[in-house]
């Protein structure tokens, strides 16, 4: 158990994969950045790897005062048995007060892993961070500047705000694309302190035999024009219509678990709870209900325009433009008028 | 070889079927108000056990720990062919968090002979899936997460394919081991009527009226498992509340903000208007 430190420093959990940081982690440090400047702490960055050294400028310039590195072959892969390891050794060394992971199926594998075994608090998926008071109901002790993690729970229906105060540090995993991407700063240097920590081949328990990573052929979260379709387009033919309007407006197509479920489109084009968040400029929802759990996806969304024959659908309460009527009228009519800028 | 699986499962409100009656006025969620279903990713785990011995032989035990009415998941898993239930019930887990969860169930495990855990991924009430990594970490297994297919067991070496998000990985270790399942796995399987002919009356103690029924019950083999932290030798500093670091700060329900919307009319002249609007602010073109 490791002892509360208000003076400990905020870390992210720098993910990498065969020499390529992770987004989130990016956006991690964008946010740490906030929160240690809150604390008027340093931010670290935990990176580890096998010849992952000239990853650590990167880490810098997107915020990390220092980069912890640690170098080992047997750190070539991603394992969770190695990389906790790592973690719980680095963390009961330095006491950071607060440690960020990305939600990605890396960093819920190992996130937990870790909790357990400094027996640590964490709370999964969070979609804000803040920093706040709480105070105690019964004794009205006073805790100041703890972690608040915000995250939604029962299917989106509910936001709950985790703490913990008396065990260090505090964890969480933060959802993908919920924080902005931080501008890079190349004159923001990251001071590097090489850390050992001892492994050997019974802390690898995985064989990795095969792997393949495709690039995400969607990638929702880089778009600024999202066109995205419900189980109110019909049919997987008739989404068509939903490519068109979104090759014409030069975004990307996105889905509804309904649409995806019914297979009008592929599992990469959910946007929502369980899908992808996005905040693009600009989201066209085509035949959309606007269940909580999708709204949870795309309601920070700069502008939305919603498109739905029933004016009762609860996607219309986030809209900016409500357009009550027949998507297969609709859609096609906005396709001519952009079109017909040119 | 034949393969002793524990299988936990969870009985989860059904977060599909909240409606506002589901809510009470200070924002929380009224959980009696919601059906209870069996968590959907421990049906996979499950149907994976049951696969496994399909194929290979062995012995599947499940495991729950929750109120005395969750006893209703280990009744349908016996009627899916599970060999074994039992529920981990007591007050004093009222309250725990992931970490104090998954110390109890390792505490269960322990009391049991086994090759291989299986978890669902994740509980729909929390969306965690932190459960099965913790479970792990506490009986000291190393663990397989977002399981997508099992492709082979051999003796004491399983080889699986998971999930990786944006692609997939096949990887090789020994038993014992801990997998977390996800729902592209396989299909679950339903009920079988013979089973639940005969489990349906099964009942853990709590659920009985008095010593005679539970006697009665145990005599038909319909007696299902019931321990409580004693029984698991649990140190009750790690449990509950106590053995919980996270706590609930606030609880808001979801209020949708209303916008200023605007309207547009579904007329070729008003979706003009609207894009020209879009180009004039630069949010297209
Ligand atoms: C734990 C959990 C996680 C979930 N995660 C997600 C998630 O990540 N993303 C997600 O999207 N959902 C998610 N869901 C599902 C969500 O609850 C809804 O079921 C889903 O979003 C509904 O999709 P839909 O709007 O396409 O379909 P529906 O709700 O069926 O809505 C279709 C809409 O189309 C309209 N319509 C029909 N015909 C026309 C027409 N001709 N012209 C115009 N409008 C028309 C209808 O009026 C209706 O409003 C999740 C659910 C759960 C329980
Ligand atoms: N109370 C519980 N009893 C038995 N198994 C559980 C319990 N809570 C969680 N689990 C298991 O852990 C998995 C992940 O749960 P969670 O971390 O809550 O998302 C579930 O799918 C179950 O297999």
């Amino acid at each position: 158990m490791i002892e509360v430190n208000t003076a400990g420093e905020v870390w992210v959990f720098a993910e990498q994969h065969a020499g390529a940081i992770e987004d989130t982690s990016l956006e991690l440090l964008g946010k740490g950045r906030e929160l240690a400047d809150t604390l008027g702490v340093p931010l670290g960055a935990v990176l580890a790897g096998d010849g992952c050294a000239d990853l650590a400028d990167r880490l810098g310039h997107y915020g990390a005062d220092r980069v912890y590195l640690v170098e080992d072959p047997l750190l070539e892969h991603y394992q969770p048995t190695s990389y906790a390891k790592v973690l719980d050794t680095l963390i009961t060394r330095h006491r950071p007060q607060i440690v960020l992971y990305g939600a990605t199926p890396c960093g819920r594998d190992l996130a937990p892993r870790v909790a357990s075994a400094i027996k640590a608090g964490l709370t999964a998926d969070c979609t804000d961070l803040q920093i706040g008071d709480h105070t105690v109901g019964k004794t009205g002790k006073v805790y100041k500047n703890l972690l608040f993690q915000i995250r939604p729970a029962f299917g989106g229906n509910i936001i709950a705000t985790i703490i913990n105060f008396d065990r260090w540090p505090q964890m969480a995993t933060v959802r993908e694309g919920v924080m902005p991407m931080p501008q890079p700063d190349a004159s923001h240097k990251a001071q590097i302190v090489r850390e050992k920590v001892s492994l050997g081949h019974e802390d690898l328990a995985l064989e990795i035999l095969r792997e393949e990573r495709t690039e995400r052929k969607v990638n929702l979260k880089a778009s600024r024009i999202i066109v995205a379709g419900g189980a109110g387009v019909g049919s997987r033919e008739n989404f068509k219509q939903v490519w068109d309007l979104a090759h014409c407006l030069g975004g990307a197509v996105g889905g509804t678990r309904a649409a995806v479920d019914l297979g009008f489109v592929d599992r990469d084009h959910q946007v929502g709870q369980t899908g992808t968040t996005v905040r693009p400029s600009l989201y066209i929802a085509v035949g959309i209900s606007g269940a909580i759990q999708h709204q949870a996806g795309m309601s920070e969304s700069q502008k939305i325009i919603a498109i739905n024959n029933d004016p009762e659908a609860p996607i219309f309460q986030v809209a900016h433009y409500k357009i009550v009527g027949d998507l297969n009228e609709v859609v096609p009519m906005m396709i001519r008028a952009v079109k017909g800028k040119a | 070889m034949a393969y002793r699986c524990v299988v936990l499962v969870k009985q989860v409100p059904d977060t599909k079927r909240i409606t506002g009656q589901a809510m009470n006025e200070d924002g929380t969620v009224n959980r009696a108000a919601l059906p209870a279903i069996f968590n959907p990713e421990d049906l996979n785990a499950l149907e994976l056990a049951l696969q496994i011995k399909d194929r290979y032989g062995g012995h599947i035990t499940v495991l729950t720990m929750g109120l005395p009415t969750a006893a209703q998941v280990l009744r349908e898993a016996l009627y899916r062919g599970a060999d074994e239930a039992i529920l981990i019930t007591d007050r004093r887990c009222a309250a725990s968090d992931t970490l104090a969860t998954s110390y109890i169930l390792s505490c269960a495990v322990r009391k049991l002979d086994y090759d291989l855990v299986l978890c669902g991924r994740q509980a729909i009430d929390g969306d965690t899936a932190q459960v099965g990594p913790q479970t792990a970490e506490k009986l000291g297994l190393p663990q397989i997460t977002y399981v997508e297919e099992l492709i082979s067991l051999d003796g004491d070496v399983i080889t699986a394919r998971r999930n990786i998000g944006n692609g997939w990985q096949e990887v090789r270790a020994r038993l014992p081991i801990l997998l977390t399942v996800i729902d592209e796995a396989n299909e679950p399987r339903i009920a079988s009527a013979k089973r639940l002919m005969k489990y349906k009356k099964a009942k853990v103690p709590a659920e009985c009226g008095d010593k005679t029924e539970m006697k009665a019950l145990e005599d038909r083999g319909l007696l299902i498992g019931q321990w409580d932290l004693d029984a698991l030798e649990a140190d009750l500093a790690w449990c509950g509340r106590e053995g919980s670091p996270t706590k609930v700060h606030r609880i808001q329900s979801v209020v949708l903000t209303a916008r200023e919307t605007r309207q547009v009319e579904p007329t070729q002249e008003g979706i003009n208007t609207l894009v020209h609007t879009l180009i004039e602010d630069h949010t297209i073109g």
